[in-house]
């Protein structure tokens, strides 16, 4: 029994990192319609500047709460500037062009992104510190849950809490979702729309870096290719829970971080992919439009 | 007489040989309801769209003049945002309102654009902020009972009924604070119960210092509602004047109902 509820809070450790990264894949294409494929590359600056940030803080002997804080700020804040300046670069020129033709862009970037890091930095595996310590009170149950994932959920289950609200209640959440439903209609009442979509890739991104500093810490290294897989797995989990729906992206990053938890668990670690891409697959078969998505019904 | 708010001069918008508006004239003076009629394909919705920055016109010009402060515009080549910040609105012919927003946050989210709270302001929450939001709901309380909606509020807007969601589109564009408030067919569809209390509100409203430039097909409203009226016919304007000139204008009974053939 230990063992299965180890791995069922592994499980959504591991689907809270994939939700802080679905969140911005769902969001940007709520409101444009693109899939930002430079995402994860963006996670992977978050989590590139908390380690610097982090590793300099060290030096200096600051407490490791105020490390952790002052990285993850400084992470958000630097990925959103990269969010920000891709889309207005990168996408925002390409606009009215066909749908491809920002994918592309998009692709590209992603490309880009991780080699302007491997040259920058560095093509090797670099050790993240440990920023989050082992708590005293978590001490019985540590064999089962430890300190860093409980830090991981409550994170996470915060700015779960923290988006709802802001979409649901302000103003500029009330402009994202009516940009999201007619684009035109929402300039004419007098909403910049580009003011909104570049807040939306500032949110998205600063999630993905809180995601970054928070899974590097956990797993205890980070390289340049990092972006690229847990932006697939991010992707992956905002389409099964059905793109472009924000509690989508959340359910579907945890049901795909269980099953791979659950596969490594009782199969084999090296099926973790193969159970979580033909859970995909099987959704996608039975409900195309994702666990909360709604079909697309268009007006004729 | 006092100027008029809106000039149009030799507007022209081409859509590559098409010529869907052709140098067209147009005023509307404060106060005024003023109608743009004509059959099926004569460019009015067009001209709505060049109006509104939809698109951009090929050639002519057009001004809009506050009529409180005075200040004028060029509103050509301007982002539609930034257009209805200088006080006109719209709604559409085809009912585009915000689905799965409430009917309160259908009305809140025309205030937008007079509200500075930003992202910053959002997260944090001053007290400005919320004074804003506060003031927001509660005149988005007194469109709602204008257009008879307060009790709707949390519903959401695509369960309303077809008057009552073309009712709700008005209030949206009442909502941004227009001086000059451009209406699309706002009676298409409509039962002659709902047309007739459309009529009455765009009355009061019209009397409330909005001034209103409305496109219609239902030629009764338009003979009892308009003080001027625009004919338009293949995008060019053939007629103008009073309802009654109007209704005896050659030129506009031929357009309508075609020529008289001699057999």
């Amino acid at each position: 029994m230990d063992y299965f509820i180890e791995l069922f809070f592994g499980g959504l450790t591991r689907g809270s990192i994939y939700a802080l990264i679905a969140l911005g894949y769902t969001m940007v294409y709520g409101i444009i319609g693109l899939i930002n494929f430079a995402h994860g590359e963006i996670y992977m600056i978050g989590a590139f500047t908390s380690f610097i940030v982090a590793t300099v803080l060290s030096i200096y002997g600051f407490p490791v709460l105020a490390i952790v804080v002052i990285a993850g700020l400084a992470a958000a804040v630097w990925s959103a500037s990269y969010g920000f300046t891709i889309e207005k670069l990168a996408y925002r020129p390409l606009r009215k062009a066909p749908r491809l033709a920002p994918l592309i862009s998009a692709i590209g970037m992603s490309i880009f992104l991780q080699n302007y890091v491997l040259l920058a930095q560095t093509s090797d595996f670099l050790p993240f510190p440990a920023l989050i310590p082992e708590f005293a009170f978590m001490e019985p149950v540590a064999h089962i849950v430890g300190s860093s994932d409980l830090v991981i959920l409550v994170t996470t289950a915060l700015v779960m809490i923290g988006l709802t609200f802001l979409i649901k209640f302000t103003k500029i959440g009330k402009a994202m979702r009516a940009t999201a439903q007619d684009k035109t209609m929402a300039v004419l009442v007098g909403i910049n729309v580009d003011r909104v979509i570049s807040a939306t890739f500032i949110i998205g991104s600063a999630l993905a870096a809180i995601g970054g500093l928070l899974i590097a810490s956990h797993i205890g290294q980070i390289n340049f290719y990092i972006g690229f897989i847990a932006g697939i797995k991010a992707f992956t989990a905002a389409v099964l829970g059905g793109i472009g729906s924000i509690p989508g992206a959340v359910l579907g990053s945890l049901v795909l971080g269980l099953t791979e938890s659950f596969a490594t668990g009782y199969v084999s670690s090296d099926y973790e992919d193969v159970f979580a891409f033909s859970l995909l697959v099987l959704i996608l078969i039975f409900k195309p439009s994702g666990l909360l998505g709604k079909a697309e019904t268009k007006k004729v | 007489m006092s100027e008029a708010i809106l000039k149009v001069s030799g507007l022209t918008k081409n859509f590559g040989g098409i010529k869907a508006i052709d140098n067209v004239d147009l005023d509307i003076r404060p106060g005024e309801i003023v109608a743009l009629i004509g059959p099926n394909g004569a460019g009015k919705t067009t001209f709505f769209n060049c109006l509104t920055g939809i698109y951009t016109p090929s050639a002519g010009d057009i001004r809009l003049c506050n009529p409180k402060s005075g200040l004028k515009t060029k509103l050509n080549g301007m982002k539609p945002n930034k257009i209805t910040e200088k006080g006109m609105a719209r709604t559409f012919q085809n009912i585009r309102l915000f689905p799965t927003m409430s009917v309160l946050e259908n009305v809140m989210i025309g205030r937008h654009c007079r509200t500075k709270a930003f992202i910053l302001g959002a997260i944090f929450r001053n007290p400005a902020t919320r004074r804003e939001e506060e003031e927001i709901i509660e005149m988005s309380y007194d469109i709602l009972k204008k257009i008879g909606l307060h009790k709707e509020v949390n519903e959401e807007a695509r369960n309303l009924s077809y008057g009552a969601q073309r009712r709700l589109e008005i209030g949206r564009a009442l909502a941004t604070e227009p001086f000059l408030l451009l209406l699309d067919e706002p009676a298409a569809g409509m039962n002659p119960k709902e047309t007739e209390a459309l009529v009455r509100l765009i009355r009061q409203i019209c009397s409330e210092g909005h001034s209103i430039l409305l496109i219609e097909h239902d030629m009764k409203l338009v003979m009892s509602l308009s003080d001027r009226i625009f004919v338009m016919d293949y995008g060019k304007k053939i007629a103008q004047g009073t309802p009654e000139e109007v209704r005896s204008n050659p030129a506009v009974i031929k357009a309508y109902l075609g020529e008289e053939v001699d057999a």
